[in-house]
C-alpha cells in the first residue's frame, strides 16, 4: 500500500504535512485498516503545546483504541472538528479530509528529520 | 499453531483479515465491521462458528450427567429443542455458556472455543467421580458450523436445505440428510436477528457450501459473510453476554440477570451458593449504559456514582444501529435500576452515562 510521497510520517504510523510553518498531522491508510472503524478521535484544545513523542490524543474505533503521536513540538493552531461528526472520514480519506490537528512549529529542522515515505514503509515493513 | 476451520480457503477468497482467537485463525472482518454489521440488521451474512466447541453426550445416563452439569433441568426437553445454559464450578461461578439440544441418538453440546478443554474436563470429571454411564465425544474438528443471521436469511435459505427451516421455532432444531450427510438446522443465533445455524460435516463444505459460497462473493449478493468484530457488535446490541466479559469464573449466571436459565430445584454443581444468593438477592448486577458522548468504554473501566467507584464495564462498543455508545456493567444492585445517572472514567474524563433497558436493539418484526 503506496503512502503519499509529499510528507513525513511516524514508526506510529502518523503522516505530517509541512506548508510554511504549520505542519498538519493525520494517520496513514495502513493504520486506519488496522484500527477498523473509527468512531471517535480526542482532539486538543486550540493552543495547547504538544511536543514529539508525547501523546496527545486517542483515537477509537469499533475494535480498540490507540494514543496519538507527533513527530514535532509545536502549539496547535486547529482541529479537524468535522471529525466529531464523521469519524469514518479517517478510515475513507485519511491523506485529506481525515486530517486532525495543524500545529505551528518553531524548527522545521525537526520535521525533516522525520521518516520519508519510503523510509515510513521499510520501518513497519510494509514496503 | 493455529487451527484452521474447513472454511478457511473461503475467507482468503473473500479478503478476510483473518485473526488468532482462541486457539483458532479466523476472520476478524471482510469488508469493515460496521458495513458487515449494517448488512446483518438490513440483509444477512453467513458466519463461520465452527470454531465453536460440539459435543456429542450419549449413553444410558446422559440425562442424569447434564442435570448435574447444566444449570437447567433438561428432564422435560424433547428431540428437536435447544436450549440456553450454564455450566457452574462449585462455587456458583461460570464455567462456559452452553446450548444443549436433544437429538434423536445424542445431545450436542455447543459451548465457547475457549472454553472447549474446560467443558469437556468438566464433564469428564463429574462422570467419572460419580461413576455415571455416558460417554463424551468432541465432534468439533470433525464438523462444520455457520450461522446465517438476518431479516432475508430465511428466505434466501430455505430452498437449499432438507428441513423445512420456515417451520422451526426458535430454538426448535431438526436434522436432515443432505448428500448422504446429516445436516442439523438450529432456529437461533447470536446477533438479535432472525436466522439458523447448521451443523453438518467437515466433508460437506466443499460441496454443498461451494455454490453459496460463489454466490456470496458477488457485490449484490443477499447474504454476505460476516467476521467475528461485527459478531461482537450485533451481540452487544442484542445485550447477550460474552464469555470473558459479561461471565467467567467469579460471575454467577444470577449477577449477570440469567435466572431464567438456572433451575433452583435440582441438584447441580453450584447450585448451594447460587441458591443463597437468590435468597438475598445479588449485590451487584449486569445493567445496560448508555453513554451521552461517542467514546466507547472498554473492558474493566470503571463505573462510578458521584465520586464513587460502583462498578465496572465488562463490553462497549459504539452501536452503529442505534448510533450511540452502549456498554453493559455490573454494578451495586442499588444503582442498577432503569433511568439510574451514573459516569464512565476515561482515564480522568468523566462522562455521563445512563442505566437503559436491555436489550439495546430489538428487532422490528420478530418472527
Amino acid at each position: 500500500m503506496p503512502v503519499p510521497e509529499d510528507r513525513r510520517y511516524l514508526k506510529s504510523h502518523e503522516w505530517h504535512k509541512l506548508a510554511g510553518d504549520i505542519v498538519t498531522v493525520g494517520i496513514t491508510q495502513f493504520a486506519a485498516d488496522e484500527l477498523t472503524d473509527v468512531t471517535y478521535v480526542k482532539l486538543p484544545a486550540i493552543g495547547a503545546k504538544v511536543s514529539a513523542d508525547t501523546s496527545w490524543g486517542e483515537i477509537e474505533s469499533v475494535k480498540a483504541t490507540s494514543d496519538l503521536y507527533i513527530g514535532v513540538s509545536g502549539t496547535v493552531v486547529e482541529a479537524n472538528t468535522e471529525l466529531n461528526n464523521n469519524p469514518g472520514v479517517v478510515n475513507n480519506d485519511p491523506y485529506n479530509g481525515g486530517w486532525m490537528i495543524k500545529v505551528k512549529i518553531a524548527d522545521t529542522a525537526q520535521f525533516n528529520a522525520l521518516l520519508s515515505a519510503s523510509d515510513y514503509l521499510k520501518a513497519t515493513g510494509h514496503e | 499453531m493455529l487451527l484452521r476451520t474447513p472454511f478457511y480457503d473461503f475467507h482468503l477468497a473473500a479478503g478476510a483479515k483473518m485473526v488468532p482467537f482462541a486457539g483458532w485463525e479466523m476472520p476478524l472482518l471482510y469488508r469493515g465491521i460496521v458495513e458487515e454489521h449494517n448488512h446483518t440488521r438490513a440483509a444477512g451474512s453467513m458466519f463461520d462458528v465452527s470454531h465453536m466447541g460440539r459435543l456429542h453426550i450419549t449413553g444410558k445416563d446422559a440425562i442424569a450427567l447434564l442435570n448435574l452439569v447444566l444449570t437447567r433441568n433438561v428432564e422435560q426437553q424433547r428431540v428437536g429443542q435447544s436450549r440456553y445454559s450454564l455450566i457452574c464450578n462449585p462455587a456458583g461461578g461460570v464455567i462456559d455458556d452452553v446450548i444443549v439440544s436433544k437429538d434423536v441418538k445424542n445431545w450436542l453440546v455447543v459451548c465457547n472455543a475457549s472454553n472447549r478443554d474446560a467443558v469437556v474436563k468438566q464433564f469428564t470429571q463429574v462422570r467419572d467421580e460419580r461413576g455415571i454411564n455416558a460417554q463424551i465425544a468432541d465432534q468439533t474438528q470433525s464438523t462444520a458450523m455457520v450461522a446465517l443471521q438476518g431479516p432475508k436469511i430465511i428466505d434466501e435459505i430455505a430452498d437449499m436445505l432438507p428441513v423445512e427451516v420456515r417451520d422451526l421455532k426458535r430454538y426448535g432444531f431438526e436434522t436432515g440428510i443432505y448428500m448422504m450427510s446429516r445436516i442439523s438446522v438450529f432456529r437461533s443465533g447470536y446477533t438479535g436477528e432472525d436466522g439458523a445455524e447448521l451443523i453438518f460435516s467437515a466433508g460437506l463444505v466443499n460441496g454443498m457450501f461451494k455454490r453459496l459460497a460463489e454466490r456470496m462473493l458477488d457485490s449484490d449478493s443477499i447474504i454476505k459473510p460476516a467476521g467475528l468484530g461485527a459478531r461482537d457488535t450485533l451481540r452487544l446490541e442484542a445485550s447477550m453476554p460474552l464469555y470473558g466479559h459479561e461471565l467467567n469464573d467469579n460471575t454467577d449466571p444470577l449477577s449477570a440477570g440469567l435466572q431464567w436459565a438456572v433451575d433452583l430445584n435440582k441438584d447441580f454443581i453450584g447450585c448451594q451458593p447460587l441458591r443463597g444468593i437468590a435468597q438475598h438477592g445479588p449485590s451487584r448486577k449486569l445493567v445496560g449504559l448508555e453513554l451521552a458522548e461517542r467514546r466507547i468504554a472498554r473492558q474493566a473501566t470503571p463505573v462510578l456514582a458521584g465520586q464513587t467507584v460502583i462498578g465496572q464495564v465488562c463490553s462497549g462498543t459504539f452501536a452503529p444501529t442505534l448510533h450511540k455508545s452502549i456498554a453493559m456493567a455490573y454494578v451495586d444492585a442499588k444503582y442498577s435500576p432503569v433511568g439510574t445517572e451514573l459516569s464512565i472514567d476515561f482515564k480522568g474524563s468523566v462522562i455521563p452515562a445512563k442505566v437503559v433497558t436491555m436489550p439495546f436493539y430489538r428487532r422490528s418484526n420478530p418472527g
